[in-house]
């Protein structure tokens, strides 16, 4: 009896008994703990993706904010400068400095002390630094004064370490006398584009992207608020609905530069609006977010319950009472968060931009949404494409001024999402 | 400016008569009860002032534009236009914006005679489309506030009025879709006049510029669009697609298998912020750092010609910028999954990478692959990437070391140049912008219908 007990425990021992499936289920935690290291790399990838781009664009784009300055000593009674201390006080001084011959000024000053070759050694930026000098302190006129003034882009790009060896043998002299320092440079956030890399700024971009998207906003918001609410409160369901359907979900992944097409074709080619102007941008890129907000919308109306719907109608409120009084104000919390990351990415759009001819050289901040302007990506654009080398800098400090931007418009839908969306 | 002024009255009249017209009923309110509440009769008043005569002067624009050009051809300057109809068109256009003050000179003299007739009828055309308005508002008011009584059914006015304003909202999408394939359409018939569509879509040499000189007009071959789609196909669909698919996918899986709540919580908004970083951004990224490094990679490895503009460097960077949107896509189908499935096969016994591996990702997959065609079609349309790190040059090669061009760079390169509007350079980025659509479009409805047919079975 034993020996038959024995017997069906022996055949009992089998695979899952005698070890040999130990190491199979090792094989497998082994591909499972594989598995997860794997997905943890992709994450940890992405992020060290995210976190390389942001580090190269502020490594380099922060010594756009600063400017290499350089010490010069006018004497301005014997300078061959033309210009009455009186007229810089008076409203007509910025005609006063536009009309005044600094160059020369500037020219001979800097050879005299630094010697020949150094002729050059001042460009647009300091230009204009000498202007706003000159009217902040009209009687700098009348005697001899020194002056820390914005060197010229191809010495400020030696000082920064990437010149050609002549303009570095200039900048190691001009170090030796202790005239050059650094200094923050608050001119590139209240220029505008420039020639000259030490002079430009992105004021008139940013205030173009911002009439941009203020045209995007009065025109997107309203038209998306009012479709959404149509295919979910009131459409029917037939043809016409799914048609609506079927291309508000397509415009909504169709290639950014066919809205630029289009706006090329029927804004400036039929309607003969003006070109380059925000107007068009804007209009254009409403045509573009306008499926983003509507989709949006959509969600979060979706996500009222019908109760309150089922609970205002029992009340003797009109189907349109119903909508506009209690749907909607449920879902805006959660269409302005899907409208605020929109207007973010139009924020961001340059390609339909480019199409419609906001790609010009601007020296002057728009005045209203008819004149020609260019938008904060375009400039990005446009600077990225120049020679000079001073403007490499420029465009990541410009980088940086958007990214500022846009973080701060998906932090905010965040922040939104998180504070107003309602569980029901 | 006449434009402002009509636009400002008739805002002025709006907000007049909803004034009146609430107070007319509020005063009615002794007389007997309302129907409608006083606020109800205002909107009433206010609308059939403002949106007959908003529609009348947006109407106005296009008449107005055929108005003034048919007066400034009747004066005698108009008379002496040369009669080829292109040269007219463009030296109207010139005197139109001279004359509306949008540029100082003109190419051609004779835009500089006719400005001054340009400027004087559209001065008077729109004072007349003006007062037109602003009497059609008036017109209104008074009619609607004339029809405040105690009876009248303002309220259900109001919604008739609203009802139309939201489908004629809904309708602009359906609008703008006509606008893009019509527009493209006309411009793309007139490239077809000039190029067939053979040669268009079957050429394999593009050259564009050759086909400015007269006497070239019939080179053929120089429209072949086959390598430019290759480039498009082979930065967007494969090399991005090489890296985005990978990368996203396991992130998904892990964020929503694995990952631990306060991970999760704080790694889905940083892939997020990698999603909203301007393309501009990333392109001026892949030509400035990553281009470099992959011209070192390449020839360290041997590829003597590597271009510092190759194919590899933009569609790297090109996926790096899907991956937010493939995972994106791929959390959302693994979310849909039921969890009875999963719990299944925990049950049984498996690990949780094999439920992932035989369980969730094939019940997923309709839905992951829906993503994943959305993710191809924003890549081959993505522009601005391309623009700046990949090349001109129009090769047919798969050496991804070497520069490929796409479509939407050429489509820049081609509207942003000083060619006149009407040459077939221009026409061609219309054409390639059509296919492009239709491309992205028939890409589109597919995924779209995967991820619904997907969404349905499960819900």
């Amino acid at each position: 009896m034993s020996s038959a007990a024995l017997a069906t425990s022996a055949s009992r021992e089998s695979r899952w008994t005698d070890g040999s499936m130990d190491g199979v289920v090792r094989r497998r935690y082994r591909a499972e703990r594989r598995f997860r290291y794997i997905g943890f790399a992709a994450v940890a990838l992405s992020a060290l993706f995210l976190a390389f781009l942001l580090v190269t664009m502020a490594w380099r784009g922060l010594s756009g904010f600063t400017a290499t300055e350089a010490a010069v000593t006018i004497d301005f009674p014997r300078s061959d400068l033309l210009l009455d201390p009186a007229a810089l006080r008076g409203p007509q001084s910025q005609e006063a400095i536009a009309r005044a011959q600094f160059e020369g000024v500037l020219s001979q000053a800097a050879a005299q002390q630094f010697g020949a070759g150094a002729e050059e050694l001042f460009g647009g930026g300091g230009l204009r630094s000498l202007g706003r000098q000159l009217v902040d302190d009209p009687d700098l006129l009348s005697k001899r004064a020194t002056l820390w003034l914005p060197v010229a882009s191809r010495v400020d790009v030696a000082a920064k370490g990437e010149g050609t060896a002549d303009n570095e043998r200039l900048v190691e002299m001009l170090e030796q006398r202790d005239s050059l320092r650094r200094a923050l440079n608050l001119n590139f956030l209240t220029a505008s584009d420039a020639t000259d890399a030490t002079a430009a700024g992105v004021w008139g971009a940013l205030k173009g992207s911002f009439l941009t998207i203020v045209v995007t906003m009065i025109l997107a918001f309203p038209i998306g608020v009012l479709a959404a609410l149509y295919l979910e409160e009131f459409a029917p369901r037939n043809r016409w609905t799914d048609a609506i359907e079927v291309s508000i979900n397509n415009l909504a992944a169709v290639p950014s530069i066919i809205f630029g097409l289009l706006g090329l074709a029927v804004f400036l080619n039929v309607m003969h609006l003006p070109r380059s102007a925000p107007l068009v941008g804007g209009l254009t890129l409403a045509l573009m977010t306008m499926p983003v907000i509507v989709i949006a919308g959509r969600n979060a109306i979706t996500s009222v319950p019908p109760s309150i719907r089922d609970a205002a109608l029992g009340v003797g409120a009109s189907k349109m009472q119903v909508v506009f009084h209690h749907v909607l104000p449920l879902a805006l919390p959660g269409i302005l968060t899907g409208t605020i990351i929109g207007m973010a990415r139009a924020l961001g759009e340059t390609a339909p931009l480019l199409m419609i001819g906001m790609r010009a050289f601007i020296a002057t901040p728009p005045g209203g949404i008819a004149d020609p302007a260019t938008a904060l990506p375009v400039q990005i654009f446009l600077w990225s494409d120049e020679v000079d080398r001073g403007f490499v800098e420029k465009t990541s400090a410009a980088i940086i001024v958007l990214l500022i931007f846009m973080l701060m418009m998906n932090g905010l839908a965040i922040y939104m999402r998180n504070r107003f969306e309602r569980r029901w | 400016m006449t434009l402002t002024f009509a636009l400002a009255a008739i805002i002025f009249v709006a907000a007049a008569a909803f004034w009146v017209a609430r107070q007319r009923a509020a005063a009615l309110r002794a007389h007997g009860r309302l129907h409608s509440l006083p606020v109800y009769h205002g909107l009433h008043a206010a609308l059939w002032a403002a949106v007959p005569a908003l529609i009348l002067l947006a109407a106005w624009a296009p008449v107005q534009t055929r108005l003034v050009d048919s007066v400034v051809m009747a004066t005698p300057e108009g008379q002496a236009l040369p009669a080829d109809a292109m040269q007219r068109s463009t030296i109207l256009q010139e005197a139109r914006e001279i004359g509306s003050g949008q540029r100082e000179v003109g190419f051609y003299p004779e835009s500089a005679t006719l400005a001054p007739h340009f400027g004087a009828a559209e001065a008077r055309y729109s004072i007349i489309g003006g007062l037109l308005a602003i009497s059609l508002a008036l017109l209104g008011a008074v009619l609607a506030v004339r029809r405040t009584a105690t009876a009248f059914r303002a309220r259900t006015a109001v919604e008739r009025w609203m009802m139309g304003l939201l489908t004629a909202a809904s309708l602009i999408a359906i609008l703008t879709t006509l606008g893009i394939l019509l527009s493209l359409m006309f411009e793309s018939l007139r490239f077809f006049s000039m190029v067939p569509p053979a040669d268009f879509l079957f050429g394999t040499h593009w050259s564009p510029q050759t086909a400015i000189r007269a006497d070239q007009a019939g080179s053929s071959g120089a429209f072949g669009s086959i390598p430019l789609f290759w480039g498009t196909v082979f930065i967007g669909a494969i090399i991005a697609m090489i890296v985005a698919i990978p990368l996203g996918l396991m992130s998904a899986i892990f964020l929503t298998q694995y990952a631990h709540q306060r991970v999760r919580a704080w790694m889905k908004p940083l892939l997020e912020i990698l999603a909203g970083v301007p393309t501009v951004v990333y392109g001026y990224f892949a030509a400035l750092t990553v281009a470099p490094m992959v011209r070192d990679l390449g020839i360290a490895i041997g590829i003597t010609n590597s271009s510092s503009e190759s194919a590899l460097a933009a569609g790297l960077v090109m996926g790096i910028m899907i991956i937010p949107f493939v995972s994106s896509m791929a959390d959302d189908s693994i979310a849909a999954v039921p969890q009875a499935m999963r719990d299944g096969s925990l049950a049984m016994g498996a690990t949780t990478s094999e439920t992932i591996r035989k369980v969730i990702l094939p019940a997923a997959l309709p839905g992951v692959v829906g993503g994943i065609l959305l993710a191809v079609s924003r890549a081959i349309g993505e522009t601005m990437i391309v623009v700046m790190a990949a090349g001109l040059a129009a090769n047919l090669t798969a050496n991804p070391f070497a520069s490929v061009t796409t479509v939407t760079t050429q489509i820049v390169q081609l509207l942003t140049g000083d060619q006149e509007f009407d040459s077939a350079k221009t026409l061609a980025a219309f054409a390639l912008g059509l296919v492009l659509f239709i491309i992205t479009l028939v890409l589109n409805l597919i995924a779209l219908t995967f991820v619904r047919r997907y969404r349905e079975a499960y819900e």
